[in-house]
């Protein structure tokens, strides 16, 4: 199994290492717990170790034109120093993987893609490279990544980083900033619905950053967090996981996130032929988020159904939402779907409990825009 | 330290029962509940049903996920713990006072293939050494 370079520190902080995709990582921390941190990255601040998030870099005169065929949204509207969130589709419209697009210059991107998916990208990159005019390189197992988040991240970053942070956009980063005396590149990003940063340094020098953040933030309360709270939290604020809203073939639009799918794009892209005739034809199901009314928790693969009893889609994710105290889920369900305050019913071991369709996302998302 | 009560009996899946004459009462271990985190849901078998020892009729659910919980020995489920209704994470509290179910046990033979809490404890142990 792969360890990221602050697993030492996990151990040593009392972490509940599992397996996952082939990394050893902290479900929860003994001393917290999922609960516990998921509600101290609301209210507080959170240190997340995503060391194991892939890196890709792509250079050349190309680079963009090239990096625009395979993604859904609309690269060249960003600037440099932009953060863009991009889907990147197969052919038939489901969905290969979901990704952030860093752009330095229009011809030099770094893309940070899922780590379960890095090998599975990779291919799919290298099956789509032209002869010429764009190189690539994996720099996964170059690159350490924490992502510092909640309420305090910022004024927790100020106090160790050479760059204004409060001056930091959203969705913006910056490859010239130092956090302590490690040379970073720092974005405002992040996958839990607070305000945050993620930061990427050389991999020897994860264990500096993690201690030095945790030094630093430990005024404002901040704790390490596992997996476990990073799911609850990222399902909590409404944003997808590959493998679960995203499949090969619960595409973008049905997954709810025809923002970041540009169909009319120039130059057009893998999987928008498809994507464009959902769009004209109407979708045939959709996700909608349900909050369980009946007792009992809702959990991915489940199946859904309507009053009579009829199934009518699956549960993509599930569980219970710490902040919202409530046990809540998305169904992936064909059109028409039920609306806001409509019921559905999920079976839970056969049996029919039933919920009601709320908006998404269940908790409101405190981005600083 | 992974407490462990001196007069209960264990099954290897980390449940406890503590037998009273003809009547049994069961819960989950202090291991159990520290292995499966946060309780936020316990499901609780009809109170009549029938269950055989290692028949699954309890669901406690955590942040995690869903854990089967089995029961110790067979016989007819007398009453469950409404407490956990509107409190699961009392089971994380005190999994010894909080019990789930009350059991009429039908064979009292079946008390015999249960682990002592020495058994039980040397099993922990290894289990616990296994996850350093």
């Amino acid at each position: 199994m792969k360890r990221t370079p602050m697993y030492e520190q996990h151990v040593a902080a009392g972490g509940r290492m599992v397996d996952f995709g082939g990394w050893e990582l902290p479900v929860q921390y003994e001393s917290s717990g999922i609960k516990a941190e998921h509600l101290n990255v609301r209210s507080k601040a959170g240190l997340f170790d995503v060391s194991h998030m892939g890196e890709i870099t792509v250079e050349g005169p190309d680079a963009g034109k090239w990096i625009s065929k395979l993604v859904t949204n609309d690269i060249t509207v960003m600037k440099d120093f932009q953060v863009q969130y991009n889907i990147m589709c197969t052919e038939s419209g489901g969905v290969v993987d979901d990704l952030l697009v860093y752009r330095y210059s229009p011809e030099k991107y770094l893309l940070v893609v899922n780590a379960a998916n890095v090998e599975k990208d990779w291919d799919w990159f290298s099956t789509h490279l032209p002869a010429d005019g764009v190189i690539i390189e994996n720099i996964s197992m170059k690159t350490a990544e924490a992502a510092l988040q909640g309420p305090a991240a910022e004024a927790i970053l100020a106090k160790v980083c050479s760059i204004d942070v409060q001056a930091m956009k959203f969705f913006t980063f910056t490859d010239s900033a130092t956090v302590g005396s490690i040379p970073a590149i720092v974005s405002r990003t992040g996958y839990t619905g607070e305000d945050g940063f993620e930061i990427y340094v050389p991999w020897e020098k994860g264990p500096e950053l993690w201690d030095l953040l945790l030094e630093a933030g430990k005024e404002h309360g901040i704790l390490p967090i596992g997996l476990g709270a990073r799911d609850s939290l990222r399902f909590e604020a409404g944003l997808p996981l590959c493998g679960h809203e995203y499949t090969d073939t619960i595409g973008p639009l049905e997954a709810g996130f025809g923002f970041f799918v540009k169909v009319d794009k120039a130059g057009g892209f893998i999987g928008q032929p498809v994507l464009k005739r959902q769009k004209e034809e109407g979708l045939k199901r959709k996700i909608v988020g349900l909050r369980l009314e009946d007792k009992g928790v809702p959990r991915s693969g489940m199946e859904a159904a309507d009053e009579s009893g009829r199934i009518v889609g699956t549960v993509t994710s599930g569980g219970y939402c710490p902040s919202l105290d409530a046990n809540m889920a998305l169904c992936c369900v064909e059109t028409p779907t039920p609306g806001e305050g409509e019921s559905l019913w999920v079976m839970i071991r056969d049996k029919a409990k039933k919920g009601t369709v709320v908006k998404r996302p269940f908790y409101d998302r405190k981005y600083k825009k | 330290m992974t407490k462990i009560p001196q007069d209960l009996r264990y099954t290897r899946d980390h449940e406890w029962i503590r037998i009273d004459g003809a009547s049994g009462v069961m819960g989950i271990t202090d291991y159990a509940q520290h292995a499966m985190g946060d309780i936020v849901y316990v499901e609780l078998p009809e109170v009549g049903r029938q269950v055989k020892a290692g028949e699954d009729f309890i669901v406690v659910e955590s942040v995690k996920g869903a854990n089967d919980v089995f029961s110790p020995v067979s016989g007819k489920v007398a009453e469950v713990n409404e407490d956990l209704d509107g409190a699961p994470e009392l089971l994380n509290e005190d999994p010894y006072a909080n019990w789930l179910v009350k059991l009429e046990p039908s064979d009292p033979k079946e008390m015999d293939s249960l682990l002592d809490p020495a058994a039980y404890a040397k099993l922990v142990e290894e289990l616990e050494a296994e996850n350093e």
